[in-house]
């Protein structure tokens, strides 16, 4: 017999994630926001072409039908939503392929949940409302701060503008001159890397920092701002530089976010990815109509992973996935 | 010679960029929720021994290095290479000085070390992480002095210099970290 059985985390780990999750049961208990469970096995999921998803086969003899394992349950929140449920949470695993290291494991704990009237600001309050009830034991100044502010702060560079050369530039001061021929003229990709090689390291400690209107290129299930359409109305919560979600006003237009799944689907076809079709629900309840409302998903693993002051996700999980 | 995905990457591995040999040290696979993943990667030219960071778009693929660790015994200089021997097959190779640098002042005739081949060429050698060398001159040492505080050169056997205790004598045989260059105690034979 090996020790492979043992649980890798402490007992002190798994009270405190008992801890945590009775916690955040009671802060929507005291707002009056409706506990919810839905599928995780579904006939659709999510287009993102960044999300690699796991598939599993139903086997109903003699038929057999795909089901997919959610990366995270929107879709089935939203249907709730429409269907007149008010304000709801959840907390439940989501599953995402290909994700392992240091604060990724393909099985993870999330908690998400939708604000009816909220917009981004009144969510944004919200969540560092929450993040401070669970996370008590320390003083956190909480920090709101546009993409645009601090990309530039960080970088010097203007996230709304791609100019190819300046960005380059950017990134062989750094040290990263690997980063041209990385991201090439790809402005979402040559984000997605200065941001979390030059902005989420340069983030100050005993912060809960709130980055708001996110360039609309990277607008994922967002609504546009209505005064400046360059900009999306979402955000991304981080604390000592692990990003620990992302909150949206959420888009309610079936045709825009139908025109989103079509773009995303074309292109997962042009570049090889696993096809997926359209979740026709999500936008039969989009075209019955969503209320308007902010929603945000939370990753559990990581706020436990910053509440004990863990290195890595795995430290915080009984059986991460080369234990499970 | 082999391809690696970023996900095969780990410690150890060995993989060719900008047509050096390197090794891999750590890899961190870095993404956010909602974008590209990345994999940024720490790696040691094995030529230069320079530690650089790296980051690859996940899923994208490297050649991998020939490289690989042999004991061999050390033979003799000619002035110009350092002759090297497999003891089990009795191959020889040749190595340069780039490839013994610092590692040769460690190493007398016949000593075992490992070297590092890179396409069946000498790379790199490294010395055993303790040796035994016979101190072949120092200053006289002050009589009674145990105490190894503050300490004086000793030139060893093979040329390297070490700082030992003042009460270490001519003729000596001393054992020495190769890793730090340190001094460890005195050798009974």
């Amino acid at each position: 017999m090996t020790n492979g059985w043992q649980p890798l985390c402490s007992l002190e780990h798994l009270r405190h994630r008992a801890q945590m999750l009775a916690a955040i049961r009671q802060f929507f208990a005291q707002r009056q926001v409706l506990e919810v469970e839905t599928p995780l096995l579904c006939h659709a999921t999510g287009t993102d072409p960044q999300l690699d998803f796991f598939v599993s086969q139903y086997h109903a003899v003699p038929h057999s039908q795909t089901l997919y394992l959610q990366t995270s349950p929107e879709f089935a929140m939203k249907r709730l939503l429409a269907a007149g449920s008010g304000s709801i949470y959840q907390i439940c695993k989501a599953f995402r392929n290909g994700e392992s290291g240091r604060q990724h494991n393909p099985e993870f704990t999330i908690l998400e949940w939708y604000r009816l009237g909220f917009d981004l600001q009144q969510l944004m309050d919200e969540v560092a409302d929450l993040l401070q009830t669970l996370l008590a034991d320390r003083h956190w100044r909480v920090s709101k701060i546009s993409y645009r502010q601090i990309f530039a702060d960080c970088t010097g560079l203007d996230a709304l503008v791609f100019d190819r050369q300046q960005y380059a530039a950017c990134a062989v001061s750094r040290g990263l001159a690997e980063a041209d021929n990385l991201c090439g003229d790809d402005h979402a990709l040559w984000l997605d890397f200065l941001f979390s090689h030059c902005v989420q390291p340069a983030q100050d400690a005993q912060t809960i920092w709130l980055i708001y209107h996110y360039p609309a290129i990277q607008s994922s299930l967002a609504r546009l701002n209505s005064q400046d359409q360059r900009l999306a109305e979402r955000f991304e919560v981080l604390i000592d530089g692990i990003e620990l979600g992302n909150g949206f006003f959420e888009l309610a237009n079936a045709a825009e976010q139908e025109a989103r799944f079509d773009a995303e689907i074309r292109y997962r076809r042009q570049h090889g990815l696993p096809a997926v079709s359209k979740d026709q629900h999500l936008l039969d309840a989009l075209q019955a109509g969503l209320p308007d409302c902010s929603g945000i998903a939370i990753g559990v693993d990581r706020l436990l992973m910053i509440a004990s002051r863990a290195a890595a996700i795995s430290e915080v999980l009984a059986f991460p996935l080369g234990n499970a | 010679m082999a391809i690696y995905s970023t996900n095969e990457f780990k410690g150890g591995l060995k993989i060719m960029l900008d047509n050096d040999p390197c090794s891999i040290i750590e890899n961190e696979f870095v993404k956010p929720g909602k974008g590209q993943a990345f994999n940024r990667v720490r790696i040691r030219n094995l030529k230069t021994g320079r530690v650089i960071e790296r980051t690859f778009k996940s899923g994208d693929t490297v050649e991998g290095a020939d490289v690989v660790d042999r004991e061999m015994q050390y033979l003799y200089s000619d002035g110009e290479f350092w002759h090297f021997m497999v003891p089990d097959t009795f191959e020889q190779y040749q190595a340069d000085k780039n490839a013994v640098a610092e590692a040769i002042k460690w190493l007398k005739e016949q000593d075992v070390c490992t070297m590092t081949l890179w396409n069946d060429s000498p790379l790199s050698v490294t010395p055993p992480n303790f040796v035994e060398l016979v101190i072949t001159e120092t200053d006289p040492g002050l009589k009674g002095d145990t105490s190894g505080g503050g300490g004086k050169p000793a030139t060893l056997e093979t040329g390297a210099v070490v700082r030992v205790p003042l009460f270490v004598q001519i003729g000596e045989l001393i054992k020495v970290d190769t890793r730090t260059g340190e001094y460890v105690s005195r050798v009974k034979e």
